[in-house]
């Protein structure tokens, strides 16, 4: 492999790693600031980009598809909260991770009773269904603008966090939460706005990751996993760390496909070194995970208190 | 006298008091009636000529033993093991890898089953259990995950088409290949396990494991070694998952990665926390309920999932300790109402 | 205080109540077990849920046209389907071959749609005398050495469906080519079937993960290795993914595309124009010219507003293969040789052109190069002829049927 297929290798890495951060966003701060294990967080995404794609279809345009995302999932977000959510912010994390596992059940057979079981057509907008060059290779552009829309929502959430006001009381609900709230401060609606935020992310990474993937009922399982995975590497309530930890997956993730197989041949015989590097491959982020968690658990970019 | 002496009130309140307790508890109550129901499943199973019966509840035993060993490290412990379905996986495994060169007698393959999931199992443990909460479930989550995707790319053991069992275990004269051995094998063994795991809780070892499950740095200040108590209680879990999976593979003939997925795992833990999780029988009714629920809702719609998800976040709203729980606040509410009305009686004599 | 007392006394009873309830409800079926005219009882395992659920729905689908087309009837007698879902689980597809067989008391067994359940449920159902009419899944082993008189396929099996995508890329004449597949068991399938029939100069072998979303390093490689065509079997939403990212890359029209159940029936609406210039290989195609063919697409269409995919044309065909046989023994389905021998022997009419069984009691059936072309609604599949695979695995010749 040549320096410039690595580079290559690389950029695709970052670009699954952007992908990846917008998902692991929202998670992060639901997890971490509201303290709660939402294993709908899935869901959430598949609804995005099954409700993206439906406006998409039916007006033609991208932008609106996108723009029709946010309402929608700040009204499923309330939704699920009236009806669910609001119970179990008090409950333990077990009897929280059940009661999401349960809407995951029910969330993709709704999909698959609304949508049916097959995939769902959605493409790129025609303005971005070329390729840009780089290094000598085409590159599809689309791309380029799911990792111009990660960095702009990392930069937002930094702002947002670090900068505003309601930033400085969600991180401060996140460490003394009795005393925000003796203060004054309404923390049941902090976390509620949170968790729309988290629901309005996880809904623009379904729509934005729509035309590159498949739209089918189950979309967001796979997907779900690998955003646990980030967060818990990068520290789980951070947005550097879903940011830098979604990045390091990414890489590793892409580099570690297209080299270990390479690598293996190297070293061992043609049938070995097929069976063992995809193998490989699919358990190295597992154990890169294990390996932080037994070293560091806090993760490797944690929030800092204090 | 019209005022009772101290000594014939105090005789009085004893009689009044032993007769309270003497009635059975709807819990225990419940329980007999759950084993003797499921003691006498092949009968009735054999009476109506339906053999299907023995298949459904040897699969509920199964996943009963297998809820019970993800509950000793769950609910006792407080330790939320995301990939407990990877000892499952690894019993059947053994047993199935086994058959396939030959070896069907049943206590090799127990054995070995055992000694895997015991070295799996302090591995996977002693390195999880540096973590704890989220980290801890993700963990473990993470570890079930890499075998998997080794049993995937085993491919002289059939990789993901899985595994057909070459032969059942036998144990001298006694094979598991007929259904109705099966099941009473897998029956007697949930028995000796409830039989154990009740006493198990009231000793030292249960009594330690639940109070570092309340307040682990105090029991650090105690001087009690909490990580070999925490790594003891997750081999043993282990090891009685390992021979729920041996039992699996003989009940189903064959032998498939699937079992080691991370839904299985979830599975499993929504089948102790939606029968009570720390309670003994917990695990046995969830797996119950759990298991006939699924049946019941399939053959009634095809959509049985829109039912059963938010049947489960209903069960998880409304009850405190899943099933079981429901039938100790009974029990409580029953105990309070009789001291209550006996103290009324003392009270007007 | 009173109130929320009230409140979870209620929910005690609801709770007990429901378990009681459900422990009845799983023996009531019993109760109902007196009826007089039993119509002829068929058992349908597929995988109806998740995200594979599509195929399983459309064999669904096809077989149900067909029954309701005779008018609720199979060879004359009244039939009732009783569908089980195996959620792609094989331990769960067991349980269902178990409900079906002892509870249901079911003759014929139809369906299957993935490998690894054919292999787990395979045995059980020979075991017990049911017949067995695979209406997809063709797992190799059952094919050759471990075949039994129990089991028919109206499909194909896994070695001879890429054998044929082998011939087409060697037909073609690509000398160099990469080949991709999905790192399980089918897929190593599809990678050795290739390999014997492609006489080209194979660049690399690919094998990713099962449901990996994102194919950017594997299609960078390609456009780096710059092979002369590609040759990809991925089923379901993988196919969907990568195809839809192989365009994006640019690459649809520069490097060539030949692929196996990645573009079908189920996927091609998903993906319309983005996959027009895609070279498939496939059993079936609705454009397939043949009268029977017609009007199962005219009919499939009006009922199911789609068109059929071969998992749908599989089914089909099963459903009057088992009319022919029934048929043959006026509708006796209780001796069983006797309707193993008419399934055997049974003359048909098949969408996919003529039909035999082989000793294997899998069909003789070809193959055809299919490509994706643009109409005007989008994108369909158009046939553009044969393939005869020259080197084929002579599974049959491995199979001693006693």
């Amino acid at each position: 492999m040549n320096v410039s297929l690595f580079v290559m290798q690389c950029l695709n890495g970052m670009q699954l790693g952007v992908l990846l951060f917008l998902m692991a966003a929202g998670l992060t701060l639901v997890f971490g600031i509201v303290n709660f294990v939402n294993l709908a967080h899935g869901s959430l995404y598949m609804m995005g980009a099954f409700v993206g794609a439906l406006v998409y279809n039916t007006t033609g345009s991208f932008l609106l598809g996108v723009l029709a995302v946010i309402p929608a999932m700040l009204a499923l977000a309330f939704v699920l909260e009236l009806l669910v959510f609001n119970r179990l912010y008090q409950r333990d994390h077990l009897d929280q991770v059940l009661a999401t596992f349960g809407l995951i059940l029910f969330f993709n057979e709704l999909a698959r009773m609304i949508w049916g079981p097959s995939p769902y057509y959605m493409e790129v907008p025609a303005a971005l269904s070329g390729t840009v060059d780089l290094f000598g290779i085409p590159y599809p552009a689309y791309r380029l603008l799911i990792v111009a829309a990660g960095l702009a929502v990392a930069l937002g959430c930094y702002l947002l966090i670090h900068r505003t006001r309601i930033g400085m009381l969600i991180r401060a609900g996140a460490t003394h939460r009795a005393m925000v709230g003796a203060l004054g401060v309404n923390i049941k609606l902090l976390n509620s706005l949170v968790f729309g935020l988290g629901a309005v992310l996880a809904g623009m990474a379904g729509m934005l990751a729509g035309p590159i993937l498949s739209v089918q009922p189950g979309m967001g399982e796979p997907v779900l996993i690998l955003t646990m995975v980030v967060i818990v590497i990068g520290g789980i309530g951070s947005i550097r760390g879903a940011f830098l930890g979604a990045l390091i997956v990414g890489v590793i993730d892409t580099v570690g496909r297209t080299l270990l197989p390479a690598v293996l041949r190297g070293l061992f015989e043609r049938g070995t070194a097929d069976t063992a590097g995809p193998a490989l491959a699919s358990m190295l982020i597992y154990i890169l995970m294990a390996v932080v968690l037994a070293l560091r658990p806090q993760g490797l970019f944690p929030v800092k208190h204090g | 006298m019209l005022t009772p002496s101290p000594s014939s009130r105090i005789a009085h309140a004893a009689a009044v008091r032993p007769a309270a307790s003497r009635r059975p508890t709807l819990y225990t109550l419940f329980v007999v009636l759950l084993l003797a129901g499921l003691a006498l499943v092949p009968t009735y199973a054999a009476l109506s000529g339906q053999a299907f019966y023995i298949t459904l509840f040897a699969r509920i035993v199964v996943f009963a033993i297998a809820a019970l060993s993800l509950d000793l490290i769950l609910g006792i412990g407080g330790l939320v093991s995301f990939g407990h379905a990877l000892y499952l996986g690894l019993g059947a495994y053994a047993a199935g890898m086994l058959a396939q060169h030959g070896i069907d007698n049943g206590w090799i393959h127990l054995g070995v089953a055992v000694a895997v999931c015991a070295a799996v199992g302090f591995v996977t443990g002693f390195i999880s259990l540096r973590t704890t909460g989220v980290a801890f479930i993700m963990i473990t989550l993470a570890f079930a995950q890499m075998v998997y995707f080794l049993a995937v790319s085993l491919n002289q053991y059939g990789g993901d088409d899985g595994l057909p069992l070459a032969a059942s275990s036998r144990f001298g004269n006694v094979s598991l290949a007929d259904p109705a051995t099966l099941y009473y094998v897998a029956f007697g063994f949930l028995c000796l396990l409830l039989l154990f795991g009740t006493r198990f809780i009231k000793a030292r070892f249960g009594m330690t494991l639940a109070g570092i499950r309340m307040n682990e740095r105090r029991m650090k200040a105690l001087g009690v070694p909490t990580l070999q108590y925490k790594l003891g209680a997750y081999v043993i879990a282990a090891i009685v998952c390992g021979i729920a999976g041996v039992l699996y593979a003989n009940l189903t003939q064959f032998v498939s990665p699937s079992y080691m997925s991370w839904t299985t795992s979830g599975e499993l833990i929504v089948m102790v926390v939606i029968g009570g999780i720390g309670t003994f029988v917990g695990p046995v009714v969830g797996a119950l309920a759990m298991v006939l629920v699924e049946e019941g809702l399939k053959s009634a719609t095809e959509h049985w999932m829109f039912i059963m998800g938010p049947l489960i976040v209903v069960i998880v709203l409304l009850t405190r300790r899943g099933l079981v729980g429901v039938l100790h606040s009974a029990d409580v509410r029953r105990a309070a109402k009789t001291a209550a009305s006996g103290k009324l009686m003392e009270g007007r004599s | 205080m009173v109130a929320s007392l009230n409140f979870r006394a209620w929910h005690r009873r609801i709770d007990c109540a429901q378990i009681l309830a459900t422990v009845l409800a799983a023996f009531a079926p019993l109760a109902s077990q007196a009826a007089d005219v039993t119509p002829l009882k068929i058992g349908f395992i597929g995988t109806l849920s998740g995200p594979a659920g599509a195929l399983g729905q459309d064999q669904y689908d096809a077989f149900m046209l067909a029954i309701e087309q005779k008018g609720g009837k199979l060879g004359g007698v009244p039939v009732q389907v009783v569908r089980e879902d195996d959620q792609l689980k094989p331990d769960i597809a067991v349980q269902a071959a178990q409900k079906l067989i002892e509870r249901d008391k079911v003759q014929i067994i139809t369906g299957v749609t993935f490998s690894n359940v054919m292999m787990a449920i395979h045995r059980p159902i020979t075991n017990a005398g049911v017949l067995l009419i695979g209406s997809n899944a063709g797992p190799t082993p059952l094919a050759g050495a471990g075949c039994s008189p129990w089991f028919f396929s109206t499909s194909w099996n896994n070695d001879e469906l890429h054998e044929a995508g082998g011939q087409l890329a060697t037909d073609l004449g690509y000398k160099r080519m990469v080949v991709m597949a999905p790192n399980y068991q089918a897929g190593r399938d599809a990678v050795a079937g290739f390999k014997r029939d492609y006489r080209g100069t194979l660049v690399d072998e690919v094998y990713t993960q099962v449901n990996q979303p994102d194919y950017s390093a594997e299609i960078t490689q390609l456009q780096a290795s710059q092979p002369d065509a590609v040759y990809v079997f991925y089923p379901g939403g993988m196919g969907v993914n990568f195809v839809k990212q192989y365009r994006q890359a640019g690459l649809l029209g520069k490097i060539p595309l030949i692929s196996v159940s990645t573009i079908d029936g189920t996927t091609l609406p998903a993906l319309k124009e983005i996959a027009v210039g895609a070279i498939t290989s496939s059993p079936y195609s609705p454009d397939l010219k043949n009268a029977e063919n017609a009007q199962f697409v005219a009919a499939y269409s009006q009922k199911y507003k789609r068109l059929p995919s071969l998992y749908a044309a599989q089914s089909y065909d099963a459903a009057n293969l088992l009319d022919a046989a029934l048929t043959t023994v006026k509708g006796n389905a209780s001796d069983r040789q006797a309707l193993r021998q008419a399934i055997k022997t049974a003359k048909f009419q098949s969408v996919r052109g003529d039909f035999s069984f082989d000793t294997n009691q899998f069909p003789r059936a070809g193959f055809y190069r299919v490509d994706v072309v643009k109409v005007a609604t989008g994108a369909a599949f158009e046939t553009k002829g044969p393939i005869v695979a020259k080197t084929r695995n002579l599974l049959a010749q491995q199979c001693k049927m006693n």
